[in-house]
């Protein structure tokens, strides 16, 4: 239990993904406008996450291991969240109709979020149990959504703010994110 | 000019990924804490890029147009995974100092991006050369970022000594490092100065009549990379 509490809160916490690590980027910086959608980006990251590090573990143990075919992780693990996206998507949108409209936009763009795959190989990396990669996967997601929120609520009141012309827009988010990386290095003393 | 000169001149100079297209931002935040490192991370990606850019052009009638993103990445994926074993066999630090960051090329925006948007349209020869071109520009950009982060944060450049360091204890005069640059906050802040000189040369430019080609990546929209659009495998639902 204590070892499974630590691998939450460091991945959430002290080495998270998008502040230490640099993974999810992409949607760090692009959708983090207003809080509503950053939450609903991060809810759906949560969502994708959560499960994609559940089926990698599956089939490493049960599929790649046994057969001798590790070496082809890289692979098979892209090909798996690319799959379990849009299945997911399918699934929702047939089923859940209400998280579908809350989450099913923010979708397609996990295909290719970094953080996915980073969390599936660094639980094999990391020798992860699956019960372990699992809540290293879900202290991962939630991580990202932590910061994903923290930043759309900076991002909103930046708004009202003058900034010299060179810096609007991208530069000022980025240092931004500096800032809060300064803030979650104060993490380290955590664990 | 031909054809090839002109694709090394397009990704080096004029749509450089790093700089002007802004694309694979996590790979430019994540490995540059040394010039060393980015410069090997820069040379990964482009033989990945070079190959698989090769490779997908040769196949570009073969595949068929419904399924070419999974194609694609199976192609890269395995390109990326020849590489991290050469990468751990060869240079067993540059291996352990990269890390999950290998791996994950296959997902960087430019790799996709490149396959889609000119390998899958092109004959071999200007696919491979785009490839070496825009590698290049990566490797460049790196380089550039990983120099300025380890001068700052360490007073070294490709672990050369630069700046002569101050010892406090025997009262020698000196550079002081300012560590926080080869944490992850530097790697923001340094992104987050080179993106506004970008603007500002950008803004210069147009009031020239010239124009520089617009961020693609991260910094404008994701939605817009080549990888991140949409779906990736058919769902029998398209137009």
């Amino acid at each position: 239990m204590k070892e499974l509490l630590i691998i939450a809160i460091g991945s959430a916490l002290v080495n998270n993904v998008v502040l230490s690590q640099f993974l999810g980027i992409c949607p760090f910086l692009g959708v983090s406008k207003k809080v509503e959608t950053a939450a609903g980006m991060g809810g759906a990251v949560v969502f994708v996450i959560t499960i994609a590090s559940f089926v990698t573990g599956l089939i490493y143990k049960f599929i790649l291991t046994p057969l001798g075919f590790e070496y082809l992780q890289t692979i098979v693990f892209i090909l798996i969240i690319a799959a379990l996206v849009q299945f997911v998507e399918m699934f929702l949108k047939k089923a859940m109709p209400p998280l579908y409209n809350a989450l099913g936009v923010y979708l397609p763009l996990i295909t290719t979020n970094c953080a996915v795959l980073g969390v599936a190989l660094t639980n094999v990396q990391k020798e992860y149990t699956i019960l372990e990669g699992v809540i290293n996967g879900v202290g991962t997601s939630v991580g990202f959504l932590i910061a994903i929120v923290i930043m759309a609520g900076i991002r909103e009141k930046i708004e009202y703010n003058d900034i010299s012309e060179s810096f609007q827009g991208t530069p000022i988010v980025l240092i931004t994110a500096c800032l809060m990386a300064i803030a979650f290095c104060g993490f380290s003393g955590l664990l | 000019m031909n054809k090839c000169t002109e694709r090394v001149y397009n990704g080096l100079i004029k749509e450089n990924p790093t700089f002007v297209l802004m694309l694979g931002m996590c790979p430019t935040l994540a490995v540059t804490t040394s010039a060393m490192n980015g410069v090997g991370m820069g040379l990964s990606t482009t033989v990945v890029l070079v190959l698989s850019n090769m490779l997908i052009s040769m196949l570009r009638k073969v595949i068929p147009d419904s399924v070419r993103m999974p194609a694609f990445i199976v192609v890269v994926a395995s390109f990326v995974t020849i590489v991290q074993f050469l990468l751990e066999g060869f240079v067993p630090s540059l291996y352990d100092s990269l890390g999950i960051y290998i791996p994950l090329i296959v997902v960087n925006c430019i790799i996709l991006g490149r396959a889609e948007s000119y390998a899958s349209k092109n004959p071999v020869l200007p696919s491979i050369f785009d490839g070496i071109g825009m590698g290049l520009g990566f490797t460049f950009g790196l380089t550039c970022i990983g120099i300025v982060r380890e001068l700052i944060g360490t007073g070294a450049i490709f672990g050369a000594q630069i700046l002569p360091l101050a010892d406090t204890a025997a009262g020698v005069g000196g550079y002081v490092p300012v560590t926080i640059f080869i944490l992850p906050p530097g790697a923001f802040l340094v992104l987050a100065f080179l993106v506004a000189a970008m603007n500002k040369i950008r803004k210069r430019a147009e009031k020239k009549g010239k124009k520089i080609a617009e961020p693609q990546g991260c910094g404008a929209d994701c939605a817009s990379c080549g990888g991140c659009e949409g779906k990736v495998f058919p769902t029998g639902n398209e137009e």
